[in-house]
């Protein structure tokens, strides 16, 4: 399956790089990252393809990381977004 | 590709508008669970639910996480009991919805519904049996809901159930008075009774059903509501447009959650129902759709229209959407599950004669309002009367869920708390309408009955 991951929160140095980490950690393989920086507020956007691991696990691990570091981070399976807007 | 701007839009209805699945329901037919037995029929029906829906929890767990769609609820309804207990030689058919409420619990879920009777043209065996035994079934169990049909298009109304069924609705009010007149608020007379309504209190399971079926219902007044918040200056057709858009969005959510439910427990996938089913939390109310329409308080003139427009729209939001629709699908209308509809009240724009009106078209009827204690059942009857009049005439559901609070009057105010909110007793109209609920018969079925 494919989960979309979106952070949000104040620009710091590393963010880009712990997510992929947590994402490596449960073999979840990045397919595409867009990124901005609106002042200094960050938002990225990530597309990964998940292994055997459990998306559960990846999506608590991913909450708990947004939590310590203070960013808004949100991940749901890929279908729901297809689901809803594409006919 | 996705685009950006979607995935933003999705994560804002979830984390800010309320957007969610608001129920799965797994209906079980139980008519291979009659016996002239009632303790061996009780068990067999025990046995059956269980058996049945052992994994719908969990199966409900496991697609919120898996999607990131939070599923509040997971119920089960259940083929009418009154048809199920018609075989039983012995009398004691609350013995039924204890088994109901025992399945309920083993199995998890929040609510059953089903101890339910179908009188619309008169009563078979059984059914006078269910009816009256309601008030004690409600106040004795905790999870199960009631519901019975009254009325029809093609049956025209039962005057005779409808005044049992304003005793009834009193006496089940009387008997949970000390918590708060629950009892009421988990019964529900319908006129046009939808076979596949996954929403409580009023669901069960048709006898046209399958023997088990998946029904979703989604929500989100919330999300149409933020969706409104953009239109200022927009003419209603664009309004209507934008409604219908959103609710198709969410339909969608709904469509793959039912999928998914009906394909991990191997069950078929009925209907998905979009219904806009306010909830208390702040932002989720159908009541602020309406006045982020234009409207300075939700009853004020002009409610019925654009009640109409976003009830209109939301269904052919849905149809789009999804394989098949059913259920009681638009806008639903509960006066203490509205937090809009409770300040409306509050503040003197809403009132019974309005919400009356309102309920022609909405998808519903007089849903959760609070009427004064002493009301005497044969006003509750008339009520009930005149809800489902207008359900016949215009070939729509309508229902009635009235809490009469016990040793509260008009201004006062009943609190249940939790998802069934809180609302101010209201103020009923003058003069008795005994002599008329007293007449009994039937009022026969209207012109449009004769379609064939």
């Amino acid at each position: 399956m494919k989960a979309v991951i979106t952070v949000v929160g104040k620009d710091t140095v590393g963010i880009l790089a712990k997510v992929s980490a947590v994402c490596a950690d449960y073999e979840a393989n990045v397919i595409e990252v867009t990124q901005s920086v609106l002042q200094d507020l960050f938002a990225m956007i990530m597309l990964v393809e998940l292994g055997k691991k459990n998306f559960k696990e990846l999506s608590e691990q991913l909450n708990k990381l947004g939590e310590e570091n203070n960013l808004k981070i949100h991940s749901m399976h890929e279908d729901i977004f297809n689901s809803m807007h594409k006919i | 590709m996705l685009e950006t701007r979607d995935i933003l839009e999705t994560i804002n209805m979830i984390e800010n508008e309320n957007l969610d699945v608001r129920t799965i329901t797994m209906g079980i037919s139980l008519l291979d669970c009659m016996d002239s037995d009632i303790d061996k029929a009780c068990q067999k029906v025990y046995d059956k639910i269980c058996y049945s829906a052992k994994d719908l929890v969990k199966t409900g767990e496991d697609i919120e996480n898996e999607y990131g769609i939070p599923i509040i609820n997971k119920r089960i309804s259940v083929t009418p009991i009154a048809m199920v207990a018609a075989p039983c030689k012995d009398k004691g058919i609350v013995k039924f919805a204890k088994a109901l409420d025992k399945a309920a619990n083993t199995i998890g879920v929040n609510f059953i519904g089903g101890y339910s009777a179908l009188v619309q043209k008169g009563f078979a065996s059984g059914d006078l049996e269910l009816m009256h035994s309601i008030p004690e079934a409600l106040a004795t169990t905790e999870k199960v809901c009631s519901s019975v049909n009254i009325g029809s298009t093609k049956a025209g109304i039962n005057m005779d159930a409808v005044k049992i069924m304003g005793q009834m609705l009193k006496q089940s009010a009387e008997l949970t008075k000390d918590k708060d007149c629950i009892g009421a608020a988990k019964l529900v007379v319908f006129c046009n009774a939808p076979e596949d309504n996954p929403f409580m209190a009023g669901a069960f399971h048709g006898v046209g059903e399958a023997d088990k079926v998946i029904n979703v219902g989604v929500s989100g007044p919330g999300v149409v509501r933020a969706a409104l918040t953009k239109c200022d200056g927009y003419s209603i057709s664009k309004v209507a447009d934008v409604v219908k858009k959103t609710a198709f969005k969410i339909t969608r959510m709904g469509q793959l959650v039912a999928q998914q439910a009906s394909k991990r427990l191997n069950v078929p996938f009925g209907i998905v129902d979009l219904s806009l089913a306010p909830t208390p939390a702040v932002g989720d109310s159908v009541a602020y759709i309406l006045e982020e329409m234009g409207l300075e308080g939700c009853g004020c003139h002009g409610t019925t229209a654009a009640l109409a427009l976003l009830n209109d729209a939301v269904k052919k939001g849905g149809v789009m959407a999804s394989s098949r629709v059913g259920g009681l699908s638009g806008a639903f209308i509960p006066v203490s599950e509205d937090a809009g509809m409770i300040a409306a009240a509050n503040n003197n724009y809403l009132d019974i004669t309005k919400l009356e009106c309102m309920t022609a078209v909405c998808s519903v009827g007089l849903d959760m309002i609070v009427i004064p204690g002493e009301t005497e059942a044969d006003v509750i009857s008339a009520i009930i009367a005149d809800e489902a009049a207008i359900g016949m005439v215009n070939s729509k559901t309508t229902a009635v869920r009235l809490i009469p609070a016990v040793g509260k009057k008009a201004g006062e105010e009943l609190n249940f708390g939790g998802l069934l909110g809180k609302g101010p007793v209201m103020q009923l109209r003058k003069g008795s309408p005994a002599e008329f609920i007293n007449r009994g018969g039937q009022i026969p079925a209207p012109l449009q009955a004769l379609k064939n």
